[in-house]
């Protein structure tokens, strides 16, 4: 008996059974040839889940995904053809976001470094800031310079698109805060100022929440976090608390603001009265970065890039609702999940709802952490560090998955395609380098700037990716 | 004991002495002669005490005047400067890098050519009696065909001696140098890196051969360590620079780096 099971040819059969990632069954005990392709897999899934249109997936196997044929991901010096094999399968993207291969075009006009680069979440303008104390809006359609917005006296460190895509907030190395028109490039009321050192990130009130897009959160250097009511030009709250220097500030879609400071902590506070929920410790050093997995939804708003891209033809109160609707959908299985990248070279998982204990501490990189970002559909984070690498983790556990290694200098960034299977890094070495999901592979070498990249962003709709660095040259790339 | 505030009641109802004022000026104006006496003269504990206090005192006086001419002070803004940072990279200290701008291809060409853009163009030849010093060997020391390199050489890491024998050239350890002082022009910055090798003596292509490093030579040297990428993202290791001092002189090599 154990003989025959070591022997596998190709028309034995195993028994199978189809799971969703919850730990749902569907439908009944399969008697599978091992030989089944992923084609016939998907097939029979699409099937049973009784979906009109045949979706993608991808399956697993006792955590190994089924690349080629079921019987290629099992392993055969333990398998027991008795036993019932639970075969999961998870939904992917149903578009699908080719990899950017050439540079389309290279953008000049700043006279100095770009240190921010942004889609709006329509898709239809970019935006850049640069050391030039300009902020720069781009068409995207027509790859030309859209409107120039003079005001700040000082380099443009961050900017940030409110997700209904109507204006743009950006802030300079003075902590003043500017609001613009998207589309005139004027400014809009008038000039934010209140942080006495210079801002460090920017937040907009998710777009469920509020659809008129009125409040900003603010994080700066001299240890506070304001919140801004853009319509009238002043600060709402100020969020006091951290000792040291707050590196990143996000609104989740709860109602909670994340904040991650130089003293070592994360504090979450409720929005609308300004209270410390809770303080979440475990960084040995500072804390540099924060992603949300709901951070994709919270960005693109009510602009899904399939359903409705450009946001037309609706009401506001539609529009919070398709928005609220896919906020739900990434965060109906554990809530919101928080990871924080540090400069002790580690990473945790938080869920900064429920506890304030860690989910996880994910270990591995051997110098700090710049960046971390939650693919758009939670189920990976990619974090990004000056040990030359991107690691890959799994989003809900926070178990280690794969390491990128190609760049040769510090990573500064990182940028999921919408679909979750392309990645782009962006490094001091002056190249960007897109890896794939599917092989945890290097797909794409992308050289062509001069110089350090600062800044690198991926387009909601997936078709492109935008860059900005020290040589001054704002880059597009396409497929 | 006094009875009532009556000082206080006489100067209401009489005012001070008329030369009150005066005195006052007077006696300020004599305080610190007569505190210097005063310090001058304690010893002992009450001397400690005193110079505690008075330093002290001293302490708050610089205090108030510091904190007076800040107030007065006009806060300048602070203007933009070049080499902007993100925000991820203005709390660490980043020294400012040149990234190899030159185009690889050009570069090729000109090494071809066997032609460099150099710094020093016009050097000095090095004549081969001042270079190599005749050493005389056999029994009676009558045969000089031993040479001696009496300048700066490099020696690659691979080399291995012939038999003394057969040795016809000599570099001694002494002058023998596997590092050197680069200056990367556009940083203005110099680093001390390793030797790879002699690119080319432009006296003489013996020389080159023997790896005499003078003044003028071309040397190729590892410059991993600044850390220089070329466009297409991959280190820069191996660069060619030209010396600039008489490393014989001065016992180090100083080189500029040919960008």
């Amino acid at each position: 008996m154990e003989d025959a099971a070591m022997d596998v040819d190709s028309n034995k059969t195993v028994l199978c059974r189809f799971m969703s990632e919850a730990g749902e069954a569907i439908g009944n005990l399969l008697d599978l040839p091992l030989n089944i392709t992923r084609d016939k897999l998907q097939l029979i899934c699409n099937a049973l889940l009784q979906q009109e249109e045949n979706m993608p997936y991808i399956f697993l196997v006792k955590e190994r995904e089924i690349t080629a044929s079921l019987e290629n991901a099992l392993d055969k010096d333990t398998l027991n053809t008795e036993e019932v094999i639970d075969i999961i399968y998870q939904q992917q993207a149903v578009f699908r976001v080719r990899p950017v291969t050439r540079c389309t075009s290279s953008m000049p006009g700043h006279a100095e470094a770009v240190i921010s680069v942004r889609f709006s979440p329509n898709g239809k303008l970019l935006a850049s800031g640069s050391g030039d104390t300009t902020v720069r809006m781009w068409d995207i359609t027509t790859q030309t310079p859209h409107v120039t917005c003079t005001g700040h006296r000082h380099w443009v460190l961050c900017i940030a698109w409110a997700p209904d895509s109507s204006r743009l907030a950006s802030a300079c190395k003075h902590g003043h805060i500017i609001i613009w028109d998207a589309e005139s490039g004027k400014q809009v009321g008038r000039t934010l100022s209140g942080h006495k050192q210079w801002v460090t990130s920017l937040s907009w009130e998710p777009y469920h929440r509020n659809p008129d897009c009125r409040y900003l959160a603010s994080s700066s250097k001299d240890g506070d976090i304001r919140i801004w009511d853009t319509v009238l030009g002043q600060t709402v709250r100020i969020l006091t608390g951290h000792t040291k220097s707050v590196t990143c500030v996000v609104w989740g879609g709860a109602g909670l603001i994340y904040s991650a400071s130089q003293d070592r902590t994360i504090k979450v506070w409720r929005a609308e009265d300004g209270v410390m929920c809770r303080t979440l410790e475990g960084h040995a050093h500072w804390v540099n970065t924060l992603a949300v997995n709901c951070d994709y939804v919270l960005r693109i708003g009510p602009f899904d890039p399939i359903i409705n891209p450009h946001g037309v033809t609706k009401d506001k109160a539609a529009l919070q609702r398709d928005a609220e609707q896919s906020y739900k959908n990434v965060v109906k299985e554990d809530g919101e999940r928080l990871i924080s990248g540090s400069d002790d070279f580690t990473l945790f998982l938080w869920s900064p709802e429920k506890e304030k204990k860690a989910v996880a501490r994910m270990t591995g990189h051997q110098q700090l952490i710049n960046s971390v970002q939650f693919s758009p559909d939670a189920r990976y984070a990619a974090s990004a560090s000056f040990d030359k690498s991107v690691k890959l983790w799994d989003g809900k556990t926070g178990k280690f998955i794969a390491t990128f290694r190609g760049h040769v200098q510090a990573v500064y960034m990182v940028g999921w395609s919408p679909d979750s299977r392309l990645l782009v890094s962006g490094s001091a070495d002056s190249t960007l380098k897109v890896w794939s999901m599917k092989t945890h592979r290097l797909e794409l070498d992308l050289p062509g700037h001069a110089d350090e990249v600062y800044a690198v962003d991926w387009a909601p709709d997936g078709m492109r990716v935008a860059s900005g660095g020290k040589d001054k040259v704002l880059r597009l790339w396409q497929h | 004991m006094p009875q009532n505030e009556y000082i206080e009641r006489h100067r209401k109802l009489y005012g001070r002495r008329l030369d009150y004022e005066e005195r006052k000026r007077k006696r300020e104006a004599r305080a610190p002669k007569k505190r210097a006496e005063k310090a001058r003269k304690l010893r002992g504990i009450k001397a400690k005490i005193f110079n505690k206090e008075r330093r002290n005192e001293k302490i708050q006086m610089k205090k108030k005047i510091q904190a007076h001419e800040e107030k007065k002070v006009k806060k300048t803004e602070e203007q933009p400067t070049d080499g902007a940072l993100p925000v991820y990279l203005l709390d660490r200290d980043v020294q400012s890098r040149a990234k190899v701008l030159s185009n690889m291809i050009k570069q090729k060409r000109k090494e071809k050519a066997g032609k460099w853009e150099v710094p020093i163009p016009k050097v000095k030849a090095q004549g081969d009696s001042e270079v190599f010093k005749v050493l005389r060997t056999g029994k009676s020391r009558r045969k000089a065909w031993k040479r001696m390199v009496t300048k700066v050489t490099f020696v690659g890491e691979g080399f291995t001696r012939k038999p003394p024998k057969f040795e016809r050239f000599i570099r001694p350890m002494a002058l023998r140098f596997n590092k050197a002082h680069v200056t990367h022009p556009e940083l203005k910055a110099t680093f001390c890196v390793p030797i790879i090798g002699v690119k080319k003596n432009p006296s003489s292509p013996m020389y080159t051969s023997l790896g005499v490093i003078t003044k003028g030579t071309v040397i190729e040297v590892n410059i991993s360590e600044l850390g220089l990428v070329t466009q297409a993202g991959k280190v820069v290791w191996g660069k060619y620079a030209q010396v600039t001092n008489n490393p014989e002189n001065d016992g180090c090599i100083n080189a500029i780096l040919i960008v």
